[in-house]
């Protein structure tokens, strides 16, 4: 069991009383989670103590830098069990890795190279962030573009699999765990599926990074993309997660500083991997934050958090099923689930519904979550979504049910 | 309390009961969204010479657009095109006040009720979803079919 009093100490905001006199119950962790003092002072202590810029000078600040960066480095590979560290490439954010994927793939030589023979495979529960860059590179390659529908509670229609990953897949890019829909994947199904057809398989694991244990050997994924803002690090850093002879083999995106080995006026050969995909001065301080950042999440521990968000899961389920004309979107039970819970109730516009809870101090996310093809899915216009995390309590999900009674009456 | 100051009664009635809502015969039609929420309006103007003759409207969306489209139905059909535009500004005005502002009742009636919503800027551009549907639409009845000479 989580010690969640002493948990909500270490996140000032927590204890925030709103300019209405409400106390803050702050329900909307799949959008970002809030931080720990231990991540805001290690920012704080970067910038007074040892801020220089990195993998170039010799002073002391420039080394100590650098150290820091590059133990941020350690710090997330070891968070993933990666096979080495020189696989953890940083980006700025999960749709940046995503990105950096997709473009790598478009100017790749065979056989990674995506043209217009070639394949692509998605889910119709994917973030934007998984869609657009497909949908960029189809329509610059001529590649098409191919996706997994969804059954109506919530999770992959996989029932064609072998017609929807076929020989002309080149890779297969999905969720691990939907920011809408809550729903946890059958990873091993496909992967599978794309080993067979000698696919890539890209996962997004932005939902997955924060709230469970996350191997990327035992996903046997080529590429894992994920977020630090989502995981109590700053905003400004993400990760790409890639297998080393992958990283080797294909080709740059960005250009720059940082990602060099000899430059002249007519060609350039650039640095191993990860640096090859590092262009320019990189996040360090917001990469500084992800180290303090899983350092205090493997001082709870990643199974006492996914238990503890299980069982807040299980308890909010129950609660909301007890709220007149609430209809969970997702899956109704916390088997293969996690603890973000979207919902329509009646006919009260989401919009409505996230005011009227505001004034009771209770954030919620409301809209389509940047996954509009699964509104669309569902025949909804938008949805409410309350997601949870390691410092969420019982009391929070109490509020929430308050708060919904509250607003149907307010609108009945 | 602020939340009253949102959700006028005013508000809540047009919600509830929508004036002029359906989709009926005219000149021009527009589809709006407001891609942050997911608000959609589709909207078709009728002109007759110079007066705005009806504007008839389908969408989805809260309660600040729903009857934001109501109150605009109210307020302009039967208008000539000049006094219409005018009313619009106005509003538009008013909403971009961030609570500065009041609204002339003279002038906007039912629509001075939004004037708690400019506070809110996330909900501005809800209140203004029809409005600048309303704009648009007109703008391509004018330019589809050159406005006859009213009698
Ligand atoms: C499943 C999923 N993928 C990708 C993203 C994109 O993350 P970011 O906006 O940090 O790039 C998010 C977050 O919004 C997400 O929930």
């Amino acid at each position: 069991m989580l010690d969640v009093d002493a948990i909500r100490k270490d996140f000032p905001v927590l204890s925030r009383i709103l300019p209405n006199g409400k106390p803050l119950v702050y329900l909307d962790n799949a959008a970002t989670s809030q931080k720990p003092k231990q991540v805001l002072d290690a920012l704080t202590a970067y910038y007074e103590l040892h801020n220089a810029n990195v993998h170039r000078g010799v002073h002391t600040l420039a080394e100590e830098a650098t150290a820091l960066y590059e133990g941020a480095r350690d710090a997330v590979a070891s968070f993933i069990n990666a096979p080495s560290r020189d696989e953890v490439v940083f980006t700025k954010n999960a749709s940046e890795s995503l990105n950096l994927v997709a473009n790598m793939l478009g100017w790749a030589e065979e056989p990674y190279k995506v043209d217009a023979d070639s394949e692509i495979v998605i889910t119709e529960m994917e973030h934007h962030s998984n869609i657009v860059p497909w949908q960029l590179l189809a329509q610059r390659t001529g590649a098409k573009l191919k996706w997994f529908g969804l059954t109506d509670d919530g999770r992959l229609d996989l029932s064609h699999i072998d017609e929807i990953i076929t020989e002309k897949t080149k890779v297969v890019s999905f969720v691990l765990v939907s920011n809408i829909l809550g729903t946890v994947n059958p990873v091993e199904a496909i992967v599978r599926r794309a080993q067979d057809v000698g696919a890539l398989v890209v996962i997004d694991a932005s939902q997955a990074a924060p709230h469970m244990v996350l191997d990327v050997q035992a996903l046997e994924a080529d590429f894992v993309a994920f977020t630090g803002h989502k995981m109590l690090a700053p905003t400004g850093i993400g990760v790409l997660w890639g297998r080393q002879e992958l990283l080797e083999d294909l080709p740059p995106f960005l250009g720059g500083g940082e990602m060099i080995e000899t430059v002249s006026m007519q060609s350039s050969t650039y640095a191993p991997a990860p640096h090859k995909f590092e262009a320019g001065t990189p996040p360090i301080a917001q990469a500084v934050g992800l180290g303090a950042a899983i350092e205090y999440l493997n001082g709870v521990g990643m199974d006492a958090i996914a238990a503890h968000e299980h069982r807040i899961t299980e308890y909010a389920l129950s609660r909301l099923a007890e709220v007149p004309d609430l209809r969970v979107i997702g899956p109704t039970t916390a088997e293969d689930r996690a603890a973000a819970i979207s919902f329509t109730l009646g006919d009260i516009h989401p919009h409505d519904v996230g005011q009227v809870l505001d004034e009771q101090g209770i954030a919620v996310r409301v809209g389509h979550h940047c996954a509009r093809p699964v509104c669309l899915r569902y025949g909804i216009p938008a949805t409410t979504r309350a997601s949870f995390y390691l410092y969420s309590t019982e009391a929070e999900v109490d509020a929430l049910i308050d708060g919904l009674h509250h607003v149907r009456a307010f609108f009945g | 309390m602020k939340l009253d100051s949102m959700y006028q009664d005013i508000i809540l009635d047009h919600y509830k009961h929508p004036h002029g809502r359906g989709l009926r015969d005219g000149d021009a039609e527009v589809h709006h969204v407001n891609p942050t929420c997911g608000d959609e309006i589709t909207l078709r103007v009728k002109l007759e010479g110079n007066v705005l003759k009806d504007v008839s409207y389908e969408g989805q969306g809260c309660s600040i657009s729903q009857a934001s489209a109501s109150v605009l139905n109210d307020l302009l059909v039967g208008k000539e095109l000049g006094e219409a535009q005018q009313i619009q500004e106005a509003f538009l005005e008013l909403m971009q006040s961030k609570g500065q502002l009041e609204g002339d009742e003279e002038v906007l009636e039912d629509a001075i009720a939004f004037a708690g919503v400019s506070k809110y800027p996330a909900r501005v551009k809800c209140a203004l979803l029809s409005w600048m549907a309303w704009k648009d639409a007109t703008a391509q009845a004018l330019a589809g079919a050159p406005v006859k000479e009213s009698a």
